[in-house]
């Protein structure tokens, strides 16, 4: 059965150029980069390379870029340290984030909250952006931070990143943005967007899983999250993943190189995708901003019908995505984004993600185009909500 | 998929699936805020259940609980299915082993449905 994998919001593949570059740091250049020997000293000198190669990309200083597990802890780190700091030095109580953003960001928010700080999280329009006059309002003198993403994982929109950090930096606060779905297709010059704090995690852009990094503006301030040893500064300790960090720096360098063409190439097949649902599939809806969107996002709400339910029977043709029902969370509600752009709660749990990868092609889309409406239209004879036409 | 065989069956091929025109007794449970909705329809003859169908909006696995819950009770009397609960649905589904535990909770919807659907029966009669 033709295998399709329209889910690369979730993990990409690692691309073999990534996997050639990691091979010798396995068993053959295994040394400890923190170890003086020349064992230590050839990691060490291959780490150099993978950090430079992801200053470059950034548009960052080398002693800006620090490793480590992905953008899960990056977050944890700039969420739960920075504010302490700040207030700390200069009394500020105040943390501002974004009714969309990943959990990681959203939970690490709420216990910084729990702390005692004060928390205000900004609604989104119902295009999922977070419009600037609802930071401008939200915003005060005693904000120590504000975390907003660059592109929604769950509807690919993408916010005002450059004109939220310059209101940030008015008030004196340090601004963080996730950029973790942003990596692949979107500028991510640090001084362009304006930035304190960036967030990556390889296994977006077809590098492994478990690496990532956090690039932190000199003289920002950062909180040691994990003590022990002196790694990247003091400020994360742990032995360095060699073979992950040499293979994110060269899935890196590989973004640089070809980030016009994924764009392109995905941006094409997502508007086949999108315009062919619309056509074989009656009562569909985009979710989330058409144009201010990543090339390779479609999400869809469709009426009636529940997520997990299609994405078993979708899972059946070979087709892998993803939906922000609650049935395929695991809790009782819907995605936290699908229902702050205002989705009426009963059609919230009908939501299909499809996003494409660099390995994706038109007899991909084609298929999904030609498998989902027999789907849908299975389901909405059993629902008891749909309209009679469809029973 | 990391459902059994079983669940996936039910899925595929739901068993009574439809509407009944002049049923004797419709119930409904969950809600479309929570993303479940199950709805049974009964037609009793002589005491027994003669017919049942269902319609849901749900996952995988409530449509697969649905289809064994109109299984199990197709033939029996009234007095039997209303004794039906949502351990003897988890138990056709393949048992409290294979059913991923997150999802025991379709199991209660159908049971929900299929009591309301009888003491609507039972209130007309």
């Amino acid at each position: 059965m033709k295998k399709v994998y329209l889910d690369n919001a979730a993990t990409t593949a690692v691309d073999p150029r990534v996997m050639k570059a990691m091979q010798p740091y396995f068993s053959d250049k295994y040394g400890n980069p923190s170890s003086v020997h020349s064992f230590g000293q050839e990691a060490s000198e291959t780490v150099g390379k993978a950090r430079r190669q992801a200053a470059k990309f950034l548009g960052a200083k080398q002693e800006e870029i620090i490793f480590n597990s992905g953008a899960t802890e990056g977050n944890n780190t700039v969420i739960k340290t920075v504010p302490k700091i700040l207030k700390e030095k200069g009394g500020r109580d105040h943390i501002i984030t974004s009714a969309v953003e990943h959990h990681c960001v959203l939970d690490s928010a709420k216990a910084m909250e729990k702390e005692g700080f004060r928390l205000t999280i900004l609604p989104v329009n119902k295009q999922g952006i977070v419009e600037t006059k609802s930071l401008e309002d939200g915003i005060d003198d005693k904000t120590a931070l504000v975390s907003i993403m660059y592109a929604n994982n769950e509807i690919g929109a993408i916010q005002p990143i450059t004109k939220l950090a310059a209101i940030a930096k008015k008030h004196g606060a340090k601004f963080h943005t996730d950029a973790v779905q942003a990596a692949n297709y979107l500028d991510c010059n640090v001084d362009k967007l304006g930035v304190d704090y960036l967030t990556l995690s390889a296994h977006k852009f077809y590098g492994p899983k478990g690496i990532g990094l956090l690039y932190k503006r000199q003289r920002a301030p950062l909180g040691q999250y994990m003590s022990g040893g002196a790694q990247e500064n003091h400020l994360r300790a742990g032995t360095l993943n060699v073979p992950g960090i040499v293979g994110m720096g060269a899935a890196i360098e590989l973004v640089s190189k070809e980030q016009a063409k994924r764009s392109a190439n995905a941006q094409e097949l997502r508007d086949r995708l999108l315009t062919g649902i619309k056509k074989a599939v009656p009562e569909v809806f985009l979710n989330g901003d058409r144009e201010n969107r990543l090339p390779n996002n479609v999400n869809v709400t469709i009426k009636y019908v529940e997520g997990e339910g299609m994405l078993m029977s979708l899972d059946m043709e070979g087709i892998a995505c993803s939906t922000g029902s609650a049935c395929s969370s695991g809790s009782l509600e819907a995605s936290h984004v699908i229902l702050a752009l205002g989705v009426p709660k009963e059609f919230s749990h009908g939501s299909l993600r499809f996003t494409i990868g660099q390995d994706n092609t038109k007899d991909d889309i084609d298929h999904v185009i030609e498998v989902l409406p027999k789907i849908v239209k299975r389901l909405r004879k059993m629902s008891p909500l749909a309209p009679k036409k469809y029973h | 998929m990391q459902y059994n065989p079983t669940i996936l069956e039910h899925f595929k091929n739901p068993k009574n699936q439809g509407e009944i025109s002049n049923p004797d007794g419709v119930g409904k449970a969950g809600n479309p805020v929570c993303g479940d909705v199950m709805q049974v329809f009964i037609k009793v003859k002589d005491g027994r259940i003669e017919d049942i169908k269902f319609q849901t909006l749900g996952c995988g696995v409530a449509i697969a609980a649905s289809s064994v819950l109109t299984e199990i009770v197709k033939g029996k009397t009234v007095d039997e299915a209303a004794k039906i609960t949502k351990a003897d649905i988890i138990e056709e589904l393949g048992g409290q082993k294979k059913v991923p535990p997150e999802k025991i909770h379709c199991s209660l919807l159908a049971e929900d449905a299929l009591k309301k659907a009888i003491e609507e029966y039972r209130q007309k009669h």
